[in-house]
């Protein structure tokens, strides 16, 4: 009985551990967030157009908004980029967009800048993250990258690589309307 | 014909060697820290060194921020310096990394419930592989000696 029996679960065993393995719907690079359901990370830095002004996320408390950690050195971030047009064009929260530099220097800005100015803005602010702190208190390691924040201020829901319409319908809008809408 | 992809591959290489150098001379140097960009105290260099060989760089995700060339592998390497620099110990580093990036981060997850199969599983194997051995041997020393 056991000697067909035990192979036999151990089949059964290996087929599901298969199914979750091999979904070809899983990514495997995409690591679940630690800071789902914790306060998302606060920063204060310059504004990417007006670099006399500050973008913070302390300002936004209470309301839901979306986080978008771009770069223009990222191709995945230009993909993205006619989406965030057309999403940001519902208006339903605040984008706030985080212009990670990787390379430190200045010059970032300026392409940002050139980036928005050519290809349209879909943020209400964008933030220059010069140092690349915030991206790591964000634990972002791929960009472009999207948070969703809670008006309690905690990060609902992260989304890695480009955003798309699909996942803006499927993943954050129903959040959103969970969360109760913030207002844009 | 064969010559023209090499000699492509070995330029791509030294341009990306050569950004990354000046990358690294581009990084202002830090309090603490000598023109190599080293710690100035040996006691820390050695602690920076086998504490960013323990964390998994995850833009690459095989290879430790110790020994990648990417940006936030450079980035998360400053950030550990800066940490030691302020007398912060190897707990409060790991905890950082960890409450950002999830414990993937780390090469040597620590014993939890939640990694108790990757650490037991070995050793589970091992028990399972010595059982087998002790039933078959059994079996078989029970069989007559007619071979």
């Amino acid at each position: 009985m056991w000697k067909f029996l035990l192979p036999f679960a151990a089949f059964v065993a290996l087929i599901v551990l298969f199914a979750f393995g091999l979904n070809p719907k899983r990514d495997i690079h995409a690591l679940p967030s630690p800071l789902i359901g914790k306060p998302a990370p606060e920063f204060a830095l310059s504004d990417v157009i007006d670099p006399s002004a500050v973008v913070s996320n302390a300002a936004l408390k209470g309301q839901v908004y979306v986080v978008n950690v771009w770069g223009t050195w990222c191709a995945e971030c230009r993909v993205e980029h006619e989406e965030l047009l057309a999403i940001s064009q519902q208006h339903v929260v605040p984008i706030i967009g985080i212009d990670w530099s990787v390379d430190h220097g200045p010059g970032e800005r300026e392409k940002a800048k050139q980036w928005l100015e050519r290809l349209g803005n879909p943020y209400t602010q964008v933030a220059f993250d010069q140092q690349g702190r915030t991206a790591i208190d964000f634990g972002v390691y791929a960009a472009p990258e999207t948070f969703l924040v809670d008006g309690q201020g905690n990060v609902i829901f992260k989304h890695i690589s480009g955003m798309t319409q699909e996942v803006w319908e499927k993943e954050f809008l129903p959040r959103i309307a969970a969360a109760g809408k913030g207002g844009a | 014909m064969s010559r023209g992809p090499h000699a492509w591959l070995l330029a791509l290489v030294l341009a990306a060697a050569a950004a990354g150098f000046g990358e690294a001379r581009a990084e202002p140097p830090a309090a603490g820290l000598d023109a190599h960009g080293q710690l100035q105290n040996p006691a820390l260099q050695a602690r920076f060194e086998r504490i960013a060989k323990e964390l998994r760089c995850l833009q690459c995700q095989n290879e430790s921020i110790a020994d990648s060339n990417a940006d936030l592998a450079r980035d998360l390497r400053r950030q550990v310096r800066e940490m030691l620099v302020a007398g912060k110990s190897d707990d409060a580093i790991f905890s950082f990394m960890t409450d950002r990036y999830g414990e993937f981060v780390r090469f040597a997850p620590p014993l939890s419930p939640k990694t108790a199969l990757i650490w037991g599983a070995p050793f589970f194997m091992l028990l399972l592989g010595a059982a087998v051995i002790y039933r078959v041997v059994r079996q078989r020393s029970r069989m007559p000696l007619d071979d």
